[in-house]
């Protein structure tokens, strides 16, 4: 079954197409990754995937709701974990845990239940008391990752979940992030090339607000008509260049 | 149960970021001591508690405009805000999520402004002083409208300027609570006449006297620009909310 069908989605800025007509299925329980240089139109496609912003023209079905008719049912269904850490700083951990619960509906009692298994499963014991503004930026990032986790989603939205991070932060959420595997449906937006190799089921290239090419990183090398991965981006990145 | 868990994290938020509390909380509470201090001194009456009192608490909620505006235009200016507009809280979920408590807020900070003034020499009954909160009531839902719109559309250093600054000196001079707007007369009474701090004062002053008749002249003008400035700011608030998400890539 498809946890996302994409239709022709697009999004104009003025006269800049930021996403031209996206059409993509993605499977359920696949760690798919958004992979493309900046401004390629990766955060602009999770945000309408989100509800977060009006597509210009198409649809998208998520988990079979349509993402501009049916945004209330779309948003009960997934979560979102932005680019830049999202937590509320003046809360603890456990208490932005207990409140990312608390806004998806969860009564005090699960949320508290949930918050427990969150700090256990990904390890936060040690900063659960600690307020989030005086945590370091890996601690920040896993905690927020943790936030779109504990509702338990399913269809996650990971966008840019390392950047800025140091290498063993990065190893660290990728191990989480690969734990979460055939658990739920995970879109994940990277520029990181290695990342996308190193945890993804299948890789959308983006380009120009275009999807240039999908498949598993096989694929991708095969299409290119090379064994270098990085190679293989380039071609398929720059063909509508040429 | 989202808005209550909503309305709990605001709290939290501004209950815990001790300069904004402080400045909420203890600047109308040592004003009122200082001009008390200033009234033991002199032998005729400039700043009597019965007046002094409810200008104070007037004074005092436009700190909760600044606590307001903080709030969100932090939230907005963070990444917090995708994780909220991602979820399904709705239009009416943010509203009332951050009104409650700035609500409870300015009760409590009404609440200690009547313990000073008691504890320095106020008498009155305690049916006066829970008129006095309720003619107050208004200025609570002005301040939180001022606070809605300023946090809407400013940054977060703006809002300095502008509540912090701006709005709390209007509500000082212009409150006839520090002079007699009556002896200064001419265009500036006109203009504070204009504004509706001067009225929630007299308000709150014929309240706390027990002179319920004269309350009302006075509150309709508060109600007035408190209701006007709560629609534009549920207005702005909603299209604002909508725009920041939609127009950023």
């Amino acid at each position: 079954m498809d946890a996302i069908e994409i239709k022709e989605l697009s999004k104009n800025f003025g006269d800049k197409k930021a996403v031209d007509s996206l059409s993509l299925n993605i499977q359920q329980d696949t760690l798919f990754a958004l992979l493309g240089v900046n401004g390629a139109g990766k955060t602009t496609t999770i945000k309408m995937l989100s509800c977060l912003s009006r597509p210009s023209g198409g649809d998208a079905l998520v988990m079979g709701h349509s993402i501009i008719h049916d945004t209330q049912a779309v948003k009960a269904l997934i979560n979102v974990s932005p680019q830049e850490t999202a937590i509320a700083p003046m809360l603890s951990t456990r208490e932005n845990l207990e409140f990312s619960a608390g806004i998806y509906g969860y009564k005090s009692a699960e949320s508290a239940k949930m918050a427990q298994d969150m700090i256990d499963q990904l390890n936060l014991s040690e900063i659960a008391s600690k307020r989030a503004r005086t945590l370091s930026g890996g601690w920040q990032r896993r905690l927020s990752i943790a936030m779109s986790l504990i509702t338990e989603p399913e269809v996650l939205f990971l966008d840019e979940p390392t950047i800025g991070l140091d290498v063993i932060a990065r190893r660290e959420l990728w191990h989480i992030i690969e734990n979460l595997k055939k658990k739920m449906t995970i879109i994940l937006t990277t520029h990181y090339l290695e990342e996308a190799l190193a945890i993804a089921d299948r890789i959308g290239i983006m380009a120009h607000g275009r999807l240039m090419a999908e498949g598993t990183a096989d694929s991708l090398r095969a299409k290119a008509g090379t064994d270098d991965f990085e190679e293989a981006f380039i071609r398929i990145a720059e063909e509508e260049v040429k | 149960m989202r808005m209550i868990c909503f309305a709990s994290r605001n709290t939290k938020e501004m209950v815990r970021d001790r300069i904004n509390l402080m400045f909420g909380l203890g600047f109308p509470v040592v004003v009122l001591l200082l001009l008390t201090a200033i009234q033991a001194n002199v032998p005729v009456d400039i700043f009597p508690l019965p007046r002094l009192t409810p200008g104070i608490c007037v004074f005092g909620l436009s700190f909760i405009a600044l606590f307001a505006s903080m709030l969100i235009s932090k939230d907005r200016s963070s990444s917090l805000v995708l994780r909220l507009f991602t979820s399904p809280m709705t239009g009416s979920d943010f509203i009332f999520g951050y009104t409650l408590p700035l609500a409870l807020m300015s009760l409590g900070q009404i609440a200690v402004c009547l313990i000073v003034a008691f504890i320095l020499g106020l008498r009155a009954s305690i049916l006066n002083n829970l008129m006095l909160v309720l003619t107050l009531v208004p200025s609570i839902v002005l301040n939180i409208a001022i606070g809605l719109i300023c946090g809407t559309l400013l940054n977060d250093k703006q809002v300095g300027g502008v509540c912090g600054a701006l709005l709390t000196n209007l509500s000082a001079w212009l409150s006839g609570t520090w002079f007699d707007l009556d002896m200064v007369g001419g265009a500036f009474q006109a203009i504070a006449k204009v504004f509706p701090f001067c009225h929630a004062v007299d308000a709150g002053r014929a309240a706390l006297s027990g002179d319920w008749g004269s309350i009302f002249p006075e509150l309709w003008p508060v109600i007035g620009w408190a209701g006007a400035l709560l629609a534009i700011a549920i207005a702005i608030f909603t299209l604002k909310m909508k725009s920041d998400s939609n127009g950023k890539q």
